[in-house]
């Protein structure tokens, strides 16, 4: 079963509208309305928008696209069992054709369920291997099936030119030998294809000659990782609340374990009545054992408790007692993955407790940690995450960052510039033309309005920038001053426009 | 008189930057104040290097890529920059995991609170740096005067700095000392003694009249 452009149906365009998905600048699928106006699968985004300029453009999102993907594996297992997801947009089903009366009618009830979900391009194709079914199903119209009669598979696949081989460089050379369609390659002795294009080639003659050695593997449904408990009656207290999970925590940890899983970030949802009143999602760096699962329930439930704190939880609301509690692993990894930290090199214990009962009373973004990036300015080079969360820095630090300057890097960076005013000689506004030069040499200097005005004793600069001029709303023309007054201070200003900032300051 | 008081009378020395070595002896469980954001970098920088955890509590504004300078491990680092009306709480609660918290302390400190906070620090044996005031400090390290080089009118850059920081505490008299703060390639330390200063054996005058 096909749906084709499932890049495009996965980002939720709709099929009327040119749209295009990119990867890495190049066009990855496109939607047939796209496709009338001659775009193309590989083409670069400025040739697509040439021969399309109202074309949609959308960033490739492999996590979207899996997880729609998801849905429709879900709603296939709910009429058939072992499905093989092959890749996004792509599945296998092994079906008892007599069961819904014919392959015809199997492939039409399977297609309707998945139209059902949304998926209106879906195409389904019949053969006795997963291959030649791929094959068949690009062949079929949509919401149609195309069926190859038993048997009649090697003849089907022999049709089909070499280009559909996925490894390019194979495709290329067989060409180049003179071998046009899989046919013909099919006819050529196993063991020449063997001593001559190894393994992979092998592979693909197996495939050419209508055989198909790979079996269909099922699909695992996820295993449910849940675990939670419900209080009848309700529970009064947090700490009877605790005390009761204990063994359901210890639970939640081994189902896990017996996975071979660890969680890294868990979901811990209470409900009172029959309302979920608070969730809350926590993270570790390492992962979560039994007891610190019992630590993110006993702050969840206490910050929920305390009033005035911000939050989805107040007492009001636990009014009816605490009716349930239940911890979702949002996030997991394998046990080999954490072999590292289970020997203690990881942060230290005593450190994550305290950043985590900092995180309980103010929420998990007010406790950060920090890593070097690149960047121009002070502010820019550290990149701030939420404690415990694994944020890849965006910009490397290794990189040159043209523009930025010199060490040694100012001690305070403030967070909100402040107005500054910088006048020359005669008093006129100090400022940079568009040549990068300064328009009067800086004389006196005031770095907010509440200061006095000072003399200018030695300034270095401008160090132009001109950062993301692609992006409107971001791009920044700016010029940076290094500038020490008379009294020996020296601050980092910063002019934007026709408006001077004190961006840092040398303490 | 220690024992009197219930401090543990044998407070372990921290390990502190060299630039500081002989100027101020912190010890863990103490409080120390400085007025300048470069003080509590090298301040921070001796046990960070060790392999202490420290924390920033309060200071949005600390250049985190001059502490990277100072010799700071960031990794070893728990920042809350805005802690609002919880300050004492966040405080309290870092205290407890930490080796050295830097706080930058909200407009007025009553006394006891501070009291209440110096016991906690003292059982926890965690250092304290306060950029700002804080009633009660063991030591208090200010910047007297500093003079930047390496920039001119219009060319160059900030390069480096000579800068006289004057450490007071409550047992010694103060002290003060000329320190590169960063020098040319960086590196934060004392200033030789000039040749002349040697010849006078007046090494403290010296230091003081090069600077101003």
């Amino acid at each position: 079963m096909w749906c084709p452009d499932w890049p495009v149906v996965a980002a939720g365009l709709p099929s009327t509208v040119p749209a295009a998905v990119l990867a890495g600048g190049e066009v990855l699928a496109c939607s047939p309305a796209a496709r009338l106006e001659g775009v193309r699968r590989g083409m670069r985004r400025r040739d697509a928008q040439a021969r399309c300029p109202e074309l949609r453009l959308v960033e490739r999102a492999p996590q979207v696209e899996a997880q729609r993907f998801d849905e429709v594996l879900e709603a296939l297992e709910e009429l058939t069992p072992g499905v093989a997801p092959i890749r996004p947009g792509l599945c296998a089903l092994r079906v008892p054709p007599r069961y819904y009366g014919g392959e015809r009618e199997t492939a039409a009830v399977l297609a309707e369920r998945v139209v059902e979900l949304g998926v209106w391009d879906v195409r389904c194709g019949v053969a006795d291997g997963a291959f030649a079914a791929e094959h068949a199903a690009r062949r079929a119209l949509t919401q149609d099936v195309w069926i190859v009669p038993p048997g009649g598979s090697a003849d089907f696949v022999g049709e089909l030119g070499v280009d559909v081989v996925e490894d390019a460089a194979l495709a290329d050379l067989l060409r180049r030998l003179g071998v046009r369609t899989l046919g013909a390659f099919a006819r050529l002795s196993p063991g020449d294809v063997r001593t001559r294009f190894g393994d992979t080639g092998s592979l693909l003659h197996r495939l050419a000659r209508g055989e198909d050695p790979r079996p269909v593997a099922r699909r695992q449904p996820p295993p449910e990782l849940v675990a939670g408990s419900a209080f009848e009656p309700p529970l009064e207290t947090s700490e009877a609340a605790v005390f009761s999970l204990r063994t359901t925590a210890e639970q939640c940890v081994e189902q896990l374990a017996h996975h071979g899983l660890v969680a890294t970030a868990v979901r811990i949802e209470v409900d009172s009545g029959d309302v979920t009143v608070q969730s809350r999602t926590w993270r570790h760096p390492a992962w979560f054992d039994a007891p610190a699962l019992l630590d993110r329930l006993r702050w969840q439930l206490a910050a929920g408790a305390s009033a005035g704190v911000p939050g989805p939880g107040r007492r009001d609301e636990y009014r009816q007692g605490i009716g349930a509690v239940r911890f979702v692993p949002e996030e997991t990894s394998a046990v080999g993955e954490h072999a590292e930290t289970l020997y203690g090199s990881g942060p230290d214990a005593q450190v994550e407790r305290g950043a985590a009962r900092v995180q309980a009373l103010m929420g998990p973004e007010a406790v950060q940690a920090l890593r070097s990036q690149g960047g121009r300015g002070p502010g820019d080079r550290v990149h701030a995450m939420p404690w415990g969360e694994r944020v890849p820095v965006a910009r490397p630090a290794e990189r040159p960052w043209p523009g930025q300057i010199p060490a040694p890097a100012p001690a305070t960076v403030f967070a909100s510039p402040r107005p500054a005013s910088v006048a020359g000689a005669e008093g006129q506004r100090v400022l940079v033309t568009p040549r990068g030069a300064v328009s009067a040499v800086p004389t006196r200097f005031r770095v907010s309005t509440a200061e006095p005005w000072q003399q200018v004793a030695a300034w270095a600069g401008p160090w132009p920038v001109d950062e993301r001029w692609w992006d409107e709303a971001s791009a920044r023309r700016i010029a940076r001053f290094q500038v020490v007054g008379v009294d020996g201070r020296a601050w980092l200003l910063v002019l934007d426009g026709d408006t001077w900032f004190t961006e840092a300051r040398y303490d | 008189m220690a024992r009197l008081e219930g401090r543990p009378v044998d407070t372990a020395a921290i390990p502190v930057h060299p630039a500081l070595a002989g100027l101020l002896t912190p010890r863990a469980g103490g409080v120390y104040g400085v007025d300048a954001a470069s003080l509590a970098l090298t301040l921070v920088s001796g046990p960070s290097a060790a392999g202490a955890w420290c924390g920033v509590v309060g200071c949005p504004d600390l250049g985190l890529e001059a502490a990277r300078e100072a010799g700071i491990d960031t990794d070893r680092l728990v920042a809350v920059p805005d802690p609002a009306e919880l300050w004492w709480e966040v405080v309290a609660a870092l205290v407890d995991a930490l080796a050295l918290v830097v706080v930058r302390p909200p407009a007025r400190v009553p006394q006891r609170d501070a009291a209440r906070l110096a016991a906690r620090l003292r059982t926890r044996q965690c250092v304290l740096v306060v950029w700002g005031e804080w009633p009660r400090c063991d030591g208090r390290l200010s910047l007297v005067s500093s003079h930047w080089s390496g920039v001119g009118h219009g060319h160059g850059h900030l390069r480096s700095r000579r800068a006289v920081i004057e450490a007071r505490t409550d047992v010694t008299v103060s002290r003060s000392r000329e320190v590169w703060l960063p020098g040319d390639l960086g590196q934060l330390g004392p200033v030789e003694q000039p040749v002349a200063a040697a010849r006078h054996e007046q090494p403290d005058l010296q230091l003081l009249r090069g600077a101003s």
